[in-house]
């Protein structure tokens, strides 16, 4: 999530000065937009509109194959995440221990959908595609904690946690 | 690490590490110096021991006691007990899940009695950000021996005769692929190693690159020197921060240790390795997909030839390997082509490692001889059903790959009989499925992914892909027709013989290997609108029985949505306008009196 604590979600002149220097800072430019954005995502927390048009601009190509970077990576974001950015795992292992229905029940208490944020910016919600850690499935991410082997009736005790 | 009397392996791979494994060594540490043992013990951060089911692992040696689900609070009585006063902590100890019977030895367990670790060979069993303990075990000797007694071509040579394939997916002659990139001449060459490991439900490229990342770049150096390369990149996704952390520490310490840069072991050989990141795109594990991206496009896959062994990263040539399949290449120079190629069957050798997931009892990290059947592998190894219910079927190949039946369980695992049978090796997920997943249900789930992931370049994949997910869509819905059934085969076919690249290609399997095995399953969703796995919830009803009601409340506490009604101590009834049909409540009956139809 975005390190930049003092513009959080605000594109500050300090955010862009902190990338302009990350891309100044490159031995090779060529080939190098993935890791600019990247980078740019780190610092922002997202990639909008004015942060694609900047990462353009400073490497000398169109924005439209920034935006054509952006939109193909699912790592990439265009939306400003919540403060407890939910990712639920969907891989095959998560799946099939029942994934889905965790997913529903979460879609159904924050009363948003998957790649949403909820309005008072608090939670945003992703499906993922393997964690990795199939031996606990299904597995869901709330920021960087884990929780293995949820069931739906868990996720209200979950999202409490962060209330 | 002569000076300890005994050693504390805890496993600090992802999934233990997410259970708090960390803490537990933080913990023994704290209480062996509390003791004043420090000095007698040691306790080791370790990479997965494979066993993910019953993580976190805490394996204390020279006595191989093995713990299972320990907790940070268990360190205490672990140092105390066991450590000092030398007796095991029963309730700790592993339990075979059929005889209960607590296993005191961890070479008696099941899980690892068929097992043949050499991929994974120091999982487990050094700690990953220690080059000296690589090194402790014959770590960076392949690449000595390479360097300075073996010329590129008796390398290339090596490789091909141990007859190693791809461990990715593709299974391509690993030595053939070095012998390409060796032969075209050019100024400037790449060793790529794919580490964008995207298959959902598969994890041994993340577990070695977390438990033995030594081992990928001596393998690289290796390749680098057999192929003519002094320049290595590491392609991996940017969702494994553990991964990535270790491998970048093992990079500086090898570059410390003049093991990578310039002139290794005074040989005058140069070579040194650079991490780029995916940003996830499971298609960038097609080869070419993987280079475009690299260099900062889109990463989307372009016809072969030229292969990138002609033309590769930035037009030069280039050889890129998978990570398991380097993982094999020191052993291989160490031990011998004759020994490597005396494991597994006539045309696939050596061992494969498997990720185990889904309804199995030992959910986990596996490596078996090539030719190993799946009953061993999901019986012997895995312990079998979950909950003892009825075997289904074993999904192999990640989305690419297809349904594996009863009738296939005594097949040799390789790489041509998985083929044969209508499914493929892939980089290795094995997801078990029993009596109440749903097939249709199962390929809509593996085209939903691939319509996601497909990058649009081609027409059949990328419109293709949608109708297949459209159409199972439907028929999960109890809205197919038979006409569907017959369009899913024939859209199937075009696209294996239309798309582009191997995503395409082999997106159609998990329909194609479903649709004839349980053609019964699908037309009971088409006829009956039912779903005899009773899954699909758009078939379902759930009903609570008169008889067995004791009137709990328990199911009407848990629905999320007021569908149930009734007082305590009477039989409760769903309202089926309101109900959901999420199954919160079956799950929460403990009197069977909540049932799905």
């Amino acid at each position: 999530m975005a390190n930049c604590e003092t513009c959080k979600n605000k594109l500050s002149e300090s955010c862009f000065r902190e990338l302009e220097a990350f891309i100044d800072g490159l031995e090779d430019k060529n080939g190098a937009v993935i890791s600019v954005l990247h980078k740019a995502q780190e610092i922002f927390g997202y990639l909008p509109r004015e942060v694609q048009q900047f990462v353009a601009k400073k490497l000398e190509i169109p924005v439209s194959k920034v935006y054509g970077i952006v939109s193909f990576y699912s790592f990439f974001t265009m939306v400003p995440k919540g403060e407890h950015p939910i990712s639920v795992c969907m891989g095959t292992a998560c799946y099939v221990r029942g994934a889905e229905k965790v997913l529903d029940e979460i879609k159904r208490t924050l009363n948003i959908e998957v790649g949403e944020t909820t309005p008072d910016g608090k939670f945003s919600l992703d499906a993922l595609r393997c964690v990795g850690a199939c031996g606990l499935a299904p597995v869901v991410l709330v920021g960087d904690k884990v929780y293995g082997r949820v069931t739906p009736d868990q996720v209200k005790s979950i999202l409490k946690e962060y209330e | 690490m002569s000076r300890y009397k005994m050693h504390v392996l805890v496993c600090g791979g992802t999934g233990c590490v997410s259970s708090n494994s960390i803490q537990i060594v933080e913990n023994l540490k704290k209480y062996l110096k509390e003791n004043g043992i420090e000095d007698e013990v040691q306790v080791l951060k370790t990479g997965c021991f494979g066993f993910c089911e019953k993580g976190p692992i805490v394996k204390i040696l020279p006595d191989n006691t093995f713990y299972v689900q320990v907790k940070p609070e268990d360190a205490e009585i672990i140092v105390k007990e066991h450590l000092i006063k030398g007796r095991k902590v029963e309730r700790l100890l592993y339990k075979e899940p059929n005889t209960q019977t607590a296993i005191d030895d961890s070479k008696h367990m099941d899980f690892y009695k068929k097992q043949m670790r050499v991929a994974l060979r120091n999982c487990g069993f050094i700690d990953p950000d220690n080059i000296e303990e690589y090194i402790a075990r014959d770590g960076y000797q392949a690449l000595g021996k390479a360097l300075t007694e073996m010329t590129p071509e008796q390398v290339i040579e090596e490789v091909k005769k141990s007859g190693l394939r791809g461990r990715g997916g593709g299974g391509f002659p690993t030595g053939l692929k070095w012998e390409f990139a060796y032969k075209n001449k050019s100024d400037q060459k790449y060793v790529v190693c794919n580490a964008d490991e995207g298959d959902p439900g598969a994890f041994m490229d993340r577990s070695i690159l977390e438990g033995d990342p030594h081992s990928i770049v001596e393998a690289m150096a290796i390749c680098g020197y057999a192929i003519g390369a002094n320049k290595g990149l590491v392609y991996i996704r940017a969702e494994y921060p553990l991964a990535v952390k270790r491998l970048k520490k093992a990079i500086e310490d090898a570059r410390e240790y003049g093991l990578l840069g310039k002139n290794i072991l005074d040989t005058g050989f140069d070579f040194d390795i650079e991490i780029k990141y995916g940003a996830g795109a499971f298609v960038c594990g097609e080869e070419t997909a993987l280079i475009h991206s690299m260099e900062g496009e889109r990463g989307e896959p372009t016809t072969k030839p030229p292969f990138p062994a002609e033309s590769g990263y930035w037009g030069k040539p280039t050889n890129v390997n998978n990570v398991e399949t380097f993982a094999n290449i020191p052993v291989i120079l160490l031990k011998g082509a004759d020994w490597f190629s005396s494991i597994g069957t006539e045309k696939s050798k050596g061992t494969k490692v498997f990720a185990l997931a889904g309804k199995i009892n030992n959910v986990g990290l596996i490596e078996v001889p090539m030719g190993t059947t799946l009953r061993e592998v999901i019986f012997d190894i895995g312990g079998g059903i979950k909950g003892g219910k009825k075997f289904k079927a074993v999904q192999t190949g990640g989305p690419s790959g297809g349904c594996l039946t009863e009738k296939d369980l005594d097949t040799p695992i390789d790489f041509d009989n998985l083929v044969a049978k209508g499914s493929m090796m892939g980089s290795g997920g094995m997801i078990v499925m029993d009596e109440d997943d749903c097939m249709p249900s199962v390929a809509k789930f593996y085209l939903e992914f691939t319509e996601d992931e497909s990058c649009g370049k081609c027409t059949p994949c990328r419109i293709g892909t949608k109708r297949l997910s459209e159409l199972l869509d439907k028929i999960t819905k109890g809205q197919g027709t038979m006409e569907d059934l017959e369009m899913l085969k024939t859209l199937s076919e075009t696209i294996k013989d239309t798309a582009l690249c191997g995503l395409g290609q082999t997106a159609p399997n998990p329909v194609l290997s479903t649709i004839d095995t349980f053609w019964d399953e699908y037309v009971a969703h088409v006829k009956e609108h039912r779903c005899p796995a009773g899954q699909c919830s758009a078939l379902l009803q759930y009903f609570i029985l008169e008889e067995k009601c004791i009137g709990c409340t328990a199911c009407s506490r848990v629905c999320p949505v007021g569908a149930i009604s009734g007082k305590v101590k009477s039989t409760h009834v769903i309202d089926q306008d309101k109900c959901i049909k999420c199954g919160a409540c079956y799950e929460k009956c403990k009197f069977s009196a909540i049932i799905k139809k």
